[in-house]
């Protein structure tokens, strides 16, 4: 599936700063993260609960809630430069261009329109077609994301719909208009397992037949190595390692990856797990140097001094950190 | 581990009506489960959203009430026996609404003592601070709230509150669903230790097989309120036979690159059915790769045998054998 991705970003992203003011004082939520999304791929943004990846992304497509200050170097959408667009602009760029899947399908849908209303909406506002042609293409919409009866099941309202049912239709109003980016913010993480590994299915079906890229969010590093090529790992509102899926998986160089990886159960192996001690810190007062130094097994001197600056080493791989791990194990 | 079991459930089912008490429709939330857990050893109950499985953890403590079976202490029916009910005790999936906000972390961990009369003053604190230090957290956090901690330390405070009655038995219902992966390790790690030290016995309700997979010793799959597959973790977690058993295990995704891609275009086909109109025969039959017109007629009845690791069983007409389940 590499193949598809050619070298160009669809999507690029360079020192994205988002702070929200409280009562508490200024919450870094996001510092200073760069990333490109290349045509056709599928960028993994990982991390645990208050890392920042969701902000990140929703910065990216102007929808921050409440009081945030969004600061950036650069932020392109496919030859657009979304730092100087206006609202108008953005709001055509969503939906036609780069578009988002939520985690939690059913307040993600209006409970009071049918199905039926809430894509044909879509089509009316962009494409301005007649209700009839949006209708139409509202129910070949919903075949194409493998929805059962879909013309029988079109005037049906959210909550007659399972929590599968209702992802595959989240999912159809996002492609209804062929964006070019996808965002999914952690897009199976409310549904079963087995249907988890169906909407799965369905994405890499959709990415095949759209060529669409898609920046993918999530805490699972499960749902990661089934369906990434590259993955960018985020810690207390910073990236910490990007590279590709194969190589991270194999090697990971932050002792943050690797303390997530070994954290992580795994139904072949019984192995006494190796949690994290600790936990995430405050992000209106993170620690001096490098975020993780409190819950990190592999410090030096200059962790609680320095904060390590993201850097390349090898191509196509980053990692922020002083004293990185080394691979071990003989490559090839 | 001695032969009798500490806790053993004996035919439960639970009915409950959707969408009202008096005009809904009934459907079978657990439909004649058994199960029997020993002494210090972890059972985990797997499944899917409205398997039963949560339900069925609510009947093993007492907060609902079965339809029909009986559940069983040392051989004693519990019934309303408070002393008895004091040796199983729940720990609570989710860390922020199961702790009262308005109360302080003393009060909380020190309910079960004031309920059931077992320490008073100052041999309470002292107990209270006991609990905190055997679950890893500062004696001194018993004067603070519950929102001064993170879902972890909850997680610990829950677990601290269902220890202070010296159960026998903890029944913990997805209790790290909700924590993050690094913590979550923290967690499983703390009821794996606590065992070790207190001999108690777990029923660890959960939805992720990884994570039974590090905690438990014998595992039972439910679907649609149906008990499938029971047996050691080894067998039926690597080497399952109930159809749906190899579907769950085949859409659990590992962090592991090559493993998790060829779960590629593996997907099971449809969703759990309705429970209040489940289908007759197996209630797996409309989603199963090995169906036939048995399976869609004649519901099939767990056959229990013990082996090397306790009780084992599958309720299939066509269970998959060893060598099928690898290739699958």
């Amino acid at each position: 599936m590499t193949k598809q991705a050619d070298e160009r970003p669809v999507l690029s992203v360079s020192g994205l700063d988002v702070s929200f003011s409280t009562m508490r004082g200024d919450v870094k939520a996001v510092s200073d993260v760069s990333f490109d999304l290349k045509r056709g791929e599928v960028l993994a943004l990982v991390g645990e609960s208050g890392s920042g990846k969701s902000v990140s992304t929703r910065a990216v497509m102007g929808i921050v809630r409440g009081n945030a200050t969004i600061n950036a170097r650069r932020m392109e959408l496919a030859g657009h430069d979304l730092l100087t667009a206006d609202e108008e602009q953005k709001r055509k760029l969503r939906g036609r261009v780069i578009s988002l899947v939520f985690q939690d399908a059913l307040s993600a849908l209006n409970p009071v329109l049918s199905i039926g209303d809430q894509l044909g909406e879509l089509y009316r506002t962009h494409l301005n077609v007649s209700k009839k042609e949006a209708r139409e293409r509202s129910i070949e919409l919903l075949r194409s994301v493998h929805l059962a009866s879909a013309d029988k099941r079109i005037d049906d309202y959210p909550h007659q719909f399972s929590g599968g049912m209702r992802q595959r239709i989240l999912i159809a109003s996002a492609i209804a208009l062929k964006p070019e980016v996808l965002i999914a913010d952690e897009p199976t993480t409310a549904l079963d397992v087995t249907v988890q590994a169906q909407i799965l299915d369905l994405l890499d079906e959709l990415r095949d037949e759209l060529g669409m890229a898609i920046l993918l969010i999530t805490h699972d590093l499960g749902v990661v190595a089934r369906m990434a090529e590259r993955v960018a790992v985020m810690y207390a509102g910073r990236l910490v390692e990007t590279g590709s899926v194969d190589d991270i998986f194999r090697a990971p160089s932050h002792p943050y990856t690797a303390a997530l990886m070994a954290s992580a159960p795994r139904i072949e192996t019984v192995e006494k797990l190796e949690p994290i001690k600790g936990s995430p810190p405050n992000l209106i007062a993170p620690p001096p140097g490098c975020a993780f130094n409190p819950r990190c097994t592999h410090l030096g001197e200059l962790c609680t001094k320095v904060r390590p600056e993201l850097i390349g080493d090898l191509p196509g791989r980053s990692r922020a950190c002083h004293y990185p791990l080394v691979e071990t194990a003989h490559v090839g | 581990m001695s032969a009798e079991p500490i806790l053993e459930a004996r035919g439960l089912s639970k009915t409950f009506r959707a969408g009202g008490a008096v005009f809904g429709k009934p459907f079978q939330a657990v439909k004649d489960v058994s199960l029997a857990v020993m002494p210090g050893e972890t059972l985990a109950v797997v499944g899917e959203s409205g398997c039963g499985k949560s339900t069925l953890a609510r009947m093993l403590v007492g907060l609902e009430t079965p339809d029909e079976g009986e559940i069983l202490f040392r051989g004693a029916p519990i019934k309303r026996d408070r002393a008895l009910r004091r040796q199983v005790q729940m720990v609570f999936q989710d860390p922020y609404l199961s702790l009262n906000p308005r109360r302080t972390v003393l009060d909380i961990v020190a309910e079960p003592l004031d309920v059931h009369g077992l320490a008073k003053g100052a041999a309470r604190t002292a107990r209270v601070e006991e609990l905190l230090t055997a679950v890893g957290l500062d004696p001194a956090a018993s004067s603070r709230f519950p929102h001064e901690f993170s879902g972890g330390q909850r997680q610990r405070i829950g677990i601290a509150r269902a220890l202070a009655a010296e159960p026998s038995v903890l029944v913990c219902d997805e209790p790290v669903s909700a924590l993050d992966v690094s913590v979550q390790a923290q967690v499983v790690n703390l009821l794996i230790d606590l065992q070790k030290r207190l001999g108690i016995a777990i029923i660890f309700i959960a939805h992720d097989l990884a994570v039974v997979r590090a905690i438990s010793h014998r595992v039972m799959v439910m679907y649609l309120g149906r008990a499938v597959e029971e047996g050691g973790a080894d067998r039926v977690l690597v080497t399952p036979n109930h159809p749906y058993t190899v579907a769950l295990r085949g859409s659990a995704l590992e962090p592991d690159p090559a493993r998790a891609r060829l779960a590629r275009g593996k997907a099971t086909r449809g969703e759990p059915p309705n429970p209040v109109n489940p289908p007759p025969g197996c209630r797996f039959n409309p989603r199963c790769p090995r169906v036939t017109d048995e399976c869609r007629t004649n519901e099939p009845q767990m056959k229990r045998h013990t082996d090397a690791a306790g009780l084992s069983g599958v309720a299939c007409y066509h269970p998959v054998q060893e060598a099928e389940a690898l290739s699958a």
